[in-house]
């Protein structure tokens, strides 16, 4: 009862101190001044329902099983939510609603790979690791190999993965608030970090999963009502809002900026079509191949949403969940449709840019147009929940990161290889998840901080691209081929990892100080001809050219600078964080040759270092993961 | 210090077992064809993208081109896959499993 009572304690001052943290440090974001109040109090609601839900579920937490599994008993509906929450980032969410904005239909096929990643998810991964596998990624690479060497390079995978994604989240989510709310960077990193310790250490798995599913509905609900404020006006006819959308002088602007010089013999109707046409994002045709390669196998390489399949009873419970999941995530991939395309005729591409350049303010503008405008207060009270939903999403994903991360450390490494041969006790195990959880969630901030303005695309990519080449070889082969063994196990994961992470290093991704210094003088000798363009139109008798010149002109003051800071930046360097001066390949994401590398690598270790007792216990893995014998079938109904 | 292997059941005879097999031909044929089909089927979407952008220029409905529909069938197909699966795998595969499970239980496994 006292502990009870310490935890209720503890959870009302982490509640607290967000709040004090929150309070003097905000300055100017998307929200204004004056209805910053309103994004504090829904986003003030959405803890207070997730706090709750956290301490109800501590009650619950006694066994090992039950923080990192919630004991098995959440049911198929339930964690297909769950999943579509884990997997739902904010990248997701602003991200592929923000590149429809920007680049139309590429925006929009760019969406298909990360849906399309769950069927391998659901034929080939899911159901077996549930009926052999119990907590962690690790455990099913250890059943027939040598759990010692499977289990610290199995954690050590996760953990690299994890610390990619987390760190991806937390770069982009701080990015993401400050321009919503004007929170302070820093800040923002330090609440999204306290407020996921709090929920995952107090209440693990079962916590997790319903901070995962709250988000999951929240999410849903504020995209379906701004679908239905876009769409609604068209009668829900699909050719009429797109041919309102390839009409509009915003989007056709867009589009004849985006092509310059060749679309000068276009008409205005051509340069509208083009935006339903691929082409304006992706360029080469290898660097989204291999980009589609790294999510679709990748994705069944996530440590955090394979974790979840062992949250569930049954196989059969498995398998439901990821249709529920593949139902949510490719409906939700739907609406960001109208989102991003709504937003492109209604709030403007150009005005979406000025916020945020990568396009990630499409919907939140969107939101506020709908409601009625910046100075109304449903456009406002539209903003401010839009913007709490997106913290909300990256609180709750970064609480399943770092469970994923934390049960490696304690339940692979602590308690499979260090104390292996001892017995460890159920209050130890839950002690040694939880201190791993601290210790985790104390350097996901410290490294959220660290990493402020760091790439968040390639984060991403790196995490997907070695889950792809290390983790998804391995859980497959292990899985599904006789010979499998810990030789080609270790071998795999440690060419996946390598190659993956290797491949990037030396990849266009990174700042090459030669080709950026050039790059910002060519914008430097354009200025003059800009500059008498918009003198030009300034001295227009239309008070719309001279009003768009002033626009201009600011933007390109804007440009300039960044130019200017950037040849500053570089001064007296050549090469780049690795010592290149130019980049070695011309691959953007290298899953095309790293993911083929990591089967390569487990194939051909195997083959050279038989090992009879993994090829011995194959029948075993073989039967169980296909029939759930030895499986509790207590809740299978 | 290996996992001990569960010798309360005879994993070889479960092997052995021709029901096992059958369920394990079924499954092996229908889940590697659906994947290799699925797999197929996504990349044809950037692939037509870089390659054949002329195809996807052609407007079927308004301003509704072919591309934009390929991209919306992807869609359709993934569901399709989930549910033809789901599909089977309830009312084929997990009655053929259960009934060898059943008998390892009954035989005091």
């Amino acid at each position: 009862m006292r502990q009870i009572q310490s935890k209720r304690v503890a959870l009302l001052g982490l509640a607290g101190a967000i709040g004090l943290a929150a309070g003097p440090a905000f300055a100017q974001g998307a929200v204004s001044a004056e209805y910053q109040w309103l994004t504090f109090t829904v986003f003030a609601a959405i803890i207070c329902l997730t706090m709750y839900v956290t301490f109800v579920a501590a009650k619950r937490v006694k066994s090992a099983s039950d923080f990192y599994t919630a004991g098995g008993g959440i049911s198929g509906l339930q964690n297909g939510w769950a999943i579509a929450g884990d997997y739902l980032s904010a990248a997701s969410f602003l991200g592929i609603a923000g590149l429809i904005s920007q680049y139309g239909y590429d925006g929009f096929m760019y969406s298909v790979g990360w849906l399309m990643a769950y069927i391998t998810v659901l034929l080939l991964i899911a159901e077996p690791c549930r009926n052999i596998g119990k907590y962690t990624l690790a455990d099913i690479l250890a059943y027939r190999n040598d759990p010692r060497k499977t289990r610290i390079v199995g954690a050590l995978s996760v953990i690299t993965v994890s610390t990619f994604y987390l760190t991806a989240q937390m770069v982009g989510g701080g990015v993401l608030v400050k321009t919503l709310v004007g929170i302070d960077y820093e800040v923002s990193v330090i609440a999204v970090g306290v407020l996921m310790l709090g929920y995952v250490l107090f209440g693990g798995m079962v916590a997790t999963t319903w901070v995962q599913i709250i988000k999951a509905i929240l999410l849903v609900t504020a995209s379906v009502v701004l679908v239905m404020l876009v769409w609604t006006p068209y009668g829900f006819s699909l050719p009429a809002f797109l041919t309102d959308v390839v009409g509009d002088s915003k989007v056709q602007a867009r589009v004849a900026a985006l092509l310059g010089d060749a679309s000068t013999n276009m008409t205005a109707a051509e340069l509208g079509q083009r935006f339903l046409e691929p082409g304006l994002y992706f360029k080469a045709p290898i660097d989204q191949i291999s980009l589609g390669l790294a999510l679709v196998f990748g994705t069944a390489g996530l440590p955090h949403i394979l974790m979840r399949f062992f949250t569930v009873p049954t196989a059969q419970q498995a398998r439901k969940s990821v249709v529920w999941a593949m139902a949510i995530i490719g409906g939700f991939y739907v609406l960001t449709l109208f989102l991003g395309f709504g937003a492109a005729r209604f709030v403007g591409p150009a005005e979406i840019a000025a916020v945020d350049a990568g396009g990630n303010m499409a919907a939140p503008l969107l939101a506020q147009h709908l409601g009625g405008g910046a100075d109304s207060f449903l456009g406002n009270f539209m903003l401010a929940f839009v913007s709490a939903v997106a913290f909300a999403t990256i609180v709750a994903v970064v609480a399943g990161l770092v469970l994923a991360a934390s049960s490696a450390l304690a339940h692979d490494l602590y308690v499979g290889v260090f104390r292996a041969g001892e017995t460890v006790t159920p209050q130890e195990q839950v002690k040694a998840a939880r201190v791993a959880t601290v210790i985790v969630g104390a350097m996901s901030i410290m490294i959220g901080i660290a990493a402020k303005g760091q790439n968040v695309a390639v984060l991403v990519g790196l995490a997907f691209a070695v889950a792809a080449s290390a983790n998804f070889p391995c859980v497959l082969l292990t899985l599904y081929w006789k010979r499998c063994n810990t030789a080609g196990i270790m071998a795999g994961m440690l060419i996946g990892t390598l190659s993956a992470v290797g491949l990037t290093l030396v990849s266009p991704n990174l700042t090459y100080p030669i080709a950026a210094t050039e790059a910002a003088q060519k914008v430097l000798a354009g200025e003059p001809a800009k500059r008498a363009a918009i003198a030009l139109a300034s001295a227009s008798s239309d008070p719309a050219v001279v009003a768009k010149a002033g626009k201009d002109a600011a933007a390109l003051d804007k440009v300039i600078d960044k130019a200017r800071a950037d040849i500053e930046k570089h001064a007296g360097q050549r090469t780049s964080f690795m010592g290149l001066e130019k980049p070695l390949i011309a691959l953007k994401n290298p899953g095309i040759i790293s993911i083929p590398l990591g089967f390569l690598s487990v194939l051909l270790f195997s083959l050279l270092f038989r090992d009879r007792r993994a090829e011995a216990m194959w029948n075993e893995v073989y039967a169980r993961q296909n029939t759930g014998i030895l499986v509790s079938k207590s809740s299978s109904h | 210090m290996f996992v001990k292997s569960d010798q309360t059941v005879d994993w070889d005879a479960v092997i052995a077992d021709p029901r096992f097999q059958a369920l394990h031909k079924k499954k092996t044929a229908f889940l590697w064809g659906l994947m290799a089909f699925s797999v197929a089927y996504y990349f044809l979407l950037p692939i037509g993208a870089a390659f054949f952008q002329d195809v996807f220029k052609v407007q079927v409905w308004g301003p509704i081109n072919v591309g934009l529909l390929f991209a919306l069938s992807e869609f359709a197909v993934a569901w399709g896959v989930a549910i033809y699966y789901s599909r089977r795998a309830n009312a084929e595969f997990d009655r053929m499993a259960a009934e060898i499970a059943d008998d390892v239980a009954r035989q005091g496994g």
